[in-house]
């Protein structure tokens, strides 16, 4: 469960991204976040991983106030969420292999375990075949799917996505969605934010919209 | 508990393996990275070289060190003897040899060069003598000085001879010599640490991304830390093994002539190498400075890399 109470964000700059935001997010639901760019959706998801600090108000995940998580503690806690991005973030000198067991290295799993959990996570994505390949021999909506599997290798209990069907044709973006909804069939909390009201129409599922800030009722 | 050293074990060697393999395929950078550290070493081990030399060339003239002491006029040859014996018993002597005038003056008479002229001295001008020649713990400027000063108080003996003061000045020159070998190294070793820093810090930069991307997969600072954690001990490691492979080869290159030239002035002395002892150091030190110059650097540059 995600529970926002009260939640400000303010930037150095002065912009303020979160205003007196509360809203609370049901465990193994799927939910969609929308609204316009600025709206505040990549805040609210940066503060749910822990990139960017409320300037005022709590965030609970999963029982753990975020406030008391010390900068030392946030390796910890970011292994239990798992997060997509719009330009997938993978690093393109390592292979789907490496790039999808990279957090099972930071965790300290070895051995057998990382090759057995990895080809796991890129099957559940399709994309068994191709632990060899290098990202960028990939296409764009392979290479997402491969961020996915890296999101969801470590078996969080929460994954969240910030637009990742933003640079995907509608066919790649709706086949995307559709892995995401499979890990949410399994128990896993998914948050996704994405400003294609379209494609989210096609799920039965929450949607959220922010505006200036604040959830629009 | 066992199973959590050995899996500490595994990513340590994972880590340092895998950065081995990505200094191996710089390889350019990294042998200009190598060559700087070892020749920055080098110096400092070849002066300690120098060092090692000089001590132990000094410890050979320690060991030559004689007091000479005459005996006054008219002493008896039975006198002499005695007074050879007693002294020989002091504990801070290694030896005492009784040159009785005769002998000194057929020895005069070679080494001199009058030759015949002497013969024709009546009366032997020279009185007995007495070498001394104390131990080497007793080689000191203050215990040698205390030695003669006894010496002077035996009532047969006329005139004690000892030059000190080259003694001094030799260990006053090793001394300056230790404290520059001292300074450049501390120096070099700052050096050492100031570039493996920069190039450390120069590798953090181009891995920006990667960096980035591990810490949102929750890569602890420590984890990301150590890959440029061991790229710092293997510059250091590879550094210092040339650094040795240097000092040795000068060793060796030297070694012949200087025996050559030794042997010219009747001596059998052989250049010394580092030795094992120091060439561990050297490795040991060189390793420490790059794991030092690397976490220095990665502590400060990682902290300003955090996900956006």
């Amino acid at each position: 469960m995600i529970r926002f109470e009260h939640v400000f964000k303010r930037y150095p700059n002065g912009r303020e991204a979160l205003a007196n935001l509360t809203l609370e997010i049901a465990s193994g639901a799927m939910t969609f976040l929308t609204g316009h760019s600025g709206a505040g959706k990549s805040t609210l998801l940066k503060l749910i991983a822990l990139v960017e600090r409320p300037t005022r108000g709590q965030l609970i995940v999963n029982n753990q106030n975020l406030n008391d998580i010390t900068r030392r503690k946030i390796p910890v806690y970011r292994r239990q969420v798992g997060m997509v991005f719009q330009d997938h973030k993978l690093l393109v000198d390592r292979t789907v292999f490496d790039n999808v067991a990279l957090p099972l290295v930071v965790a300290g799993v070895t051995g057998r375990e990382i090759g057995k959990r990895v080809r796991a996570a890129l099957d559940q994505v399709g994309l068994l075949t191709y632990e060899q390949s290098r990202p960028l021999e990939l296409s764009t909506g392979e290479q997402q799917r491969v961020g996915i599997a890296r999101a969801v290798v470590s078996k969080p209990l929460i994954l969240i996505a910030d637009e990742p069907t933003g640079n995907l044709d509608p066919d790649l973006s709706l086949e995307v969605m559709n892995t995401f909804r499979r890990f949410c069939d399994v128990g896993v909390t998914v948050l996704i934010a994405s400003h294609d009201v379209r494609l989210t129409q096609q799920f039965a599922v929450r949607c959220i919209r922010l505006e200036g800030g604040k959830v629009l009722a | 508990m066992m199973n959590a050293f050995k899996t500490w074990m595994t990513r340590h060697a994972q880590t340092a393996i895998g950065t081995l393999g990505r200094l191996s395929e710089q390889w350019l950078p990294t042998s200009f990275m190598v060559l700087v550290i070892g020749i920055a070493l080098a110096l400092p081990a070849c002066l300690q070289v120098v060092l090692l030399n000089a001590r132990l060339a000094g410890g050979e003239w320690n060991h030559a060190l004689e007091i000479s002491a005459y005996l006054k006029m008219g002493t008896t040859k039975t006198l002499a003897e005695q007074l050879a014996e007693s002294i020989r018993k002091r504990s801070e002597i290694a030896d005492v040899r009784l040159v009785t005038a005769d002998e000194g003056l057929i020895e005069f008479r070679k080494r001199s060069g009058f030759g015949d002229a002497l013969t024709a001295l009546t009366d032997n001008p020279l009185p007995h003598a007495l070498i001394v020649r104390p131990r080497m713990a007793a080689a000191e400027p203050a215990d040698l000085a205390k030695l003669v000063a006894e010496l002077r108080q035996i009532s047969n003996v006329d005139v004690v001879q000892l030059d000190t003061a080259w003694i001094e000045r030799f260990n006053g020159m090793i001394e300056v010599l230790r404290r520059a070998t001292l300074v450049i190294g501390i120096l070099l070793a700052g050096g050492m640490i100031v570039i493996i820093g920069n190039a450390i810090r120069t590798d953090i930069q181009a891995h920006r991304d990667e960096i980035e991307v591990t810490k949102l997969v929750g890569g602890s600072d420590a984890f990301v830390r150590r890959t440029f954690l061991y790229t710092g001990i293997w510059f250091g490691l590879a550094g210092g093994v040339l650094a040795l492979v240097v000092t040795y080869t000068i060793t060796g290159l030297l070694g012949a002539p200087i025996r050559r030239l030794a042997l010219l002035y009747g001596s059998d002395y052989r250049l010394t190498g580092l030795g094992a002892k120091n060439s561990l150091v050297l490795l040991g030190l060189a390793v420490a400075l790059g794991w030092l110059g690397s976490y220095l650097a990665a502590t400060r540059h990682l902290r300003t890399i955090e996900p956006k």
